[in-house]
Formats: structure tokens, C-alpha cells, sequence
């Protein structure tokens, strides 16, 4: 299915579509639009790096994501949009070397750098609470580590590929740690859990 | 207090209910119960409302006491059930006064036992639900010998009349797929789902099954392509590029990077769930 914007509707089972676009604009004007159609048979939303999962409850049709998701505008923009968290972060992360060298530039220069930006969280997953931050400038966009940690702490902050992110608890995780944080990203008994959503805005403070 | 108190948890003795479905987009999965028609027909048979917390037991092995007078069913593999010592049926609702000790052994076909309590367990939800989620570390812990599990008021109703018949399955299992979403990425995907015959291997889980067979081959257009990370259903059948497919259940990952090939119908993951290790399946291809 063409949605007028280089969108494809790749079938997942009969309950659910896979929307794949070109970028992350896209991914979240799809995501606006059927948020904003309300359909009450929508079980599950799900934005990625450059798809978006729809699933509807068991017995409904998927004709009317369809018909919303053609709606998407891309042109629309999504800056502002979400909430704004401010995070602050000790610096001194294990990798924080490793990516000064790989940079060229020094150490306090990608504090500078991974605190001067704005992200927004395009997605969430891996595990709860841990959100894909866009926004990360230039110089600090690198390759994951060649092996990852069996365990990296709670509250590291690390950076790979275009993403910045913080750990919300102890996992396996191979992003390169430039810093930590005590904010709490995820806590079930909590009335909104995840402290990110989809669309939140994100800045990383010097502690 | 009207409790149960858990005397052994057996191999893996898991709180489960419908799970916590409507959270994919902050990384949750949906978890709860693998054989959803066994753990709502033992919740029928205790007299429970729907979505009442009961027990998941992978390979059974459960033995516990009634703290006040209880009322249980077991259901979902055939396991044998010892009530005071004494064989009792399962798929039935049992009485266990005050102090009775209640055995569940290990299924006969099967792999997953669910034993409600009529009340439902007492324990803390995390995102509306109280299921034990083994990817993500939400809900209760796994059951360990010496918990003591609070149960809640007892219903109005009065537990259903029983037994109820059960089945065994014989042969192959049937797994109806659709193909999708990913399935342009392979190498006559039809062909490479429908013609081996799969089995089970041992090292599944609630994450998923995976299955011992020839790996689906990608085509020349995809073979060195890199998928970014995706939304996920249950029932997706991802191909990893040098392995056999994977079958996601209810705690899988919500968002994975390799291409999924195919989507198990949701009627048959439960039958996928009982299947014990070395179980052939085959695969259908839906439309």
C-alpha cells in the first residue's frame, strides 16, 4: 500500500501492519495520525527506527489504521512537541576516552557536546523504560563496543549509532558509556511507569 | 490469613493472568499466561472472575498447604494431583480444607500446569497485571519453597461443575502461519516453512521457541542487509541469518532486528506452548 509518502504496509499476521517509511518523520507523523483517529480497536502502537507496529484486538479489521495511517502528514514536524525531561549526569563514564579519541576532541569538549543538544525519544524497547534518543550530534555518533558488557549498571548513559540512551536497570548492553544518572527511567508500581514516551524531549545536565 | 503455602515450587512456578498487553511502546511485553484457554478454564472451574492471578507451573512438581479452607483446579497438561495424599482429578475444582497438602506431578503430554485458587492470588500488579515477565524482570518473582501466597475474598460464585474433558495432543503439531512481514526477504518463503518438518528444540522458553530445521534462506538482495530494530508480535517467526526460526511467545521482545518470516496464528501458539522438546511441527501457510 503507497500512503503518498513512501509508505509500505507489510502485514504481520491478520491483527497487526508494519507501516515502513523513509525516516524518523515519518515514523512519527504515522504515529500522530492514528493516535489521533482514536480507534478504539487499537491494541498496540509501536514507533521503531523507521517502522511503526499497529495491532488491533482480536476480530477487528485493520481498514480504518489503514485509511489513518494514509492521513500522515510528515510535513507536519514533531519538534515540541512532548514533555521536556532534564537529566542530570555525572561524566565519567567507562568509554567516555574511547569516544573523546574517536571524536578528536577532548573529553570535556563531548560533555559539552552530549549536554548542549536536545533529544527526542523516537522509540522505546530492548528492555522497559530504555529510549531511543535522537538528536545526538555529529562527532558523537559511533559504532557500538566490539563486545558488549554481560552487565552495564542502572542510570549509565551511553551513546551508539545515531542514539544517545540511558540503562533503566542492570542489563547486558554493548552502547559506549560516556556517564550515569539517578533519575529511576522505569518503575512498575509507578502510575505512568516509563519516564519516557514516544515524542518526550530530552537534555543531559553537568551534575 | 487465607493463604497457600508453597511447600515445594517445582521447576518453574510462575504468577500469571492476562498479562499487561497495550505497553509494547515503552518496551513492556505482553506476557501472561502461554495457554490461555487452560489458565481461564482453571479460573472457570475455581469460580474466578476472568483475569484472576493464578499459577503457571512449567513441568509441574508443585507441592502446597491451604491456609483456611481453599478451593482449586488444575488444568492445562495432564499432571497427576495428589490431595492429601490421595489421587484426585485434575480439570475439576477441589476442596482443600484448612492444613491439606495439595500435590501437583510432573504432566503425563505437556508442559504447562495452571492451578487457580478461588479468590485469585493476592499480590502486587505492576502495569495492571500480577504475571511473573521473565524478559523484563515485571511481576512476581518465580515461586521458591517456603512462600506463603496471600489469596483473595472468595467469589459469590460458586466454582463450576465439573470435571471438564481435556485432550492430548497426537502427532505433529499444526502451526498456521501467515506469511509476513519480512518474508520478501528470503528465498521461497512458503517452501522453506512448509516443506521440512520442524521439532522443538529443549532451550525454549516463554520468550520464545525455537525450532531445529534447515535455516530459511535469504536471497541475494538481503543476505548482507541489516534490519534497524522493529515492533514485534507474539507468534512472530524471526530467521536470524545462520539459525532456525524462533517462535516469539508473550515475553518476547517487543522490538527485534532480525527479519520475522512469518506469523503464528494466535489460536495455535497455546498448542505450541505444551509441546515438549523433540515435538515435530509443520507449518501452514494461511492466504
Amino acid at each position: 500500500m503507497d500512503t503518498g509518502m513512501d509508505t509500505v504496509a507489510r502485514p504481520c499476521g491478520n491483527r497487526a501492519l508494519l507501516f515502513e517509511t523513509g525516516s524518523a518523520d515519518a515514523v512519527a507523523a504515522i504515529v500522530a495520525a492514528v493516535r489521533a483517529a482514536d480507534l478504539p480497536e487499537v491494541t498496540e502502537l509501536v514507533p521503531a527506527a523507521r517502522t511503526v507496529l499497529v495491532e488491533v484486538a482480536p476480530g477487528s479489521g485493520l481498514d480504518r489504521v489503514r485509511a489513518a495511517a494514509r492521513t500522515a502528514d510528515p510535513a507536519a514536524g514533531r519538534a515540541g512537541t512532548g514533555v521536556l525531561h532534564t537529566i542530570g549526569v555525572d561524566y565519567d563514564g567507562a568509554d567516555l576516552q574511547l569516544v573523546a579519541d574517536t571524536a578528536g576532541i577532548g573529553t570535556d569538549e563531548v560533555v559539552a557536546l552530549h549536554s548542549g543538544a536536545e533529544y527526542t525519544v523516537d522509540f522505546c524497547g530492548f528492555a522497559p523504560g530504555f529510549g531511543y534518543l535522537s538528536g545526538l550530534p555529529e562527532p558523537l555518533r559511533q559504532p557500538r563496543l566490539e563486545s558488549s558488557r554481560t552487565a552495564v549498571p542502572a542510570g549509565s548513559v551511553g551513546v551508539a549509532d545515531v542514539y544517545s540512551c540511558v540503562y533503566p536497570r542492570r542489563s547486558p548492553g554493548g552502547w559506549r558509556l560516556i556517564g550515569r544518572t539517578d533519575v529511576v527511567l522505569f518503575d512498575p508500581a509507578a502510575e505512568r511507569p516509563a519516564l519516557f514516551t514516544p515524542g518526550d524531549r530530552v537534555r543531559f545536565e553537568p551534575r | 490469613m487465607s493463604a497457600l503455602h508453597v511447600l515445594r515450587a517445582g521447576p518453574q512456578a510462575l504468577v500469571t493472568d492476562r498479562g499487561r498487553p497495550g505497553n509494547a511502546h515503552l518496551g513492556v511485553p505482553p506476557s501472561g499466561a502461554l495457554d490461555g484457554p487452560a489458565y481461564e478454564l482453571a479460573n472457570r472451574l475455581a469460580g474466578n472472575a476472568p483475569g484472576a492471578a493464578a499459577l503457571e507451573l512449567l513441568g509441574g512438581g508443585l507441592r502446597l498447604r491451604a491456609r483456611g479452607n481453599q478451593v482449586v483446579a488444575v488444568t492445562g497438561a495432564p499432571a497427576p494431583v495428589r490431595l492429601a495424599g490421595r489421587a484426585v482429578g485434575s480439570h475439576t475444582a477441589l476442596y482443600l480444607p484448612d492444613g491439606a497438602e495439595l500435590d501437583v506431578g510432573a504432566p503425563v503430554g505437556g508442559l504447562r500446569v495452571y492451578l487457580a485458587v478461588a479468590g485469585g492470588l493476592d499480590l502486587p500488579a505492576a502495569l495492571g497485571s500480577r504475571s511473573t515477565d521473565l524478559l523484563s524482570g515485571l511481576g512476581p518473582a518465580p515461586l521458591s519453597d517456603g512462600d506463603e501466597l496471600g489469596v483473595g475474598p472468595r467469589p459469590p460464585t460458586l466454582p463450576a461443575y465439573g470435571p471438564v474433558p481435556f485432550s492430548l495432543p497426537v502427532g505433529p503439531l499444526r502451526l498456521r502461519v501467515r506469511l509476513g512481514p519480512r518474508a520478501d526477504w528470503f528465498d521461497d518463503p512458503r517452501s522453506a516453512l512448509t516443506g521440512p518438518r520442524w521439532t522443538v528444540t529443549p532451550d525454549g522458553n516463554r520468550i520464545g521457541v525455537r525450532l531445529d530445521g534447515p535455516p530459511p534462506r535469504r536471497h541475494a538482495g538481503t543476505r548482507d542487509r541489516e534490519l534497524p530494530s522493529e515492533g514485534m508480535v507474539t507468534g512472530s517467526v524471526q530467521a536470524p541469518p545462520d539459525g532456525p526460526p524462533v517462535v516469539f511467545l508473550a515475553d518476547h521482545p517487543t522490538t527485534g532486528g532480525y527479519p520475522v518470516i512469518a506469523v503464528v496464528e494466535p489460536a495455535d501458539l497455546p498448542g505450541l506452548a505444551q509441546a515438549v522438546p523433540g515435538t515435530s511441527v509443520r507449518f501452514t501457510v494461511l492466504g
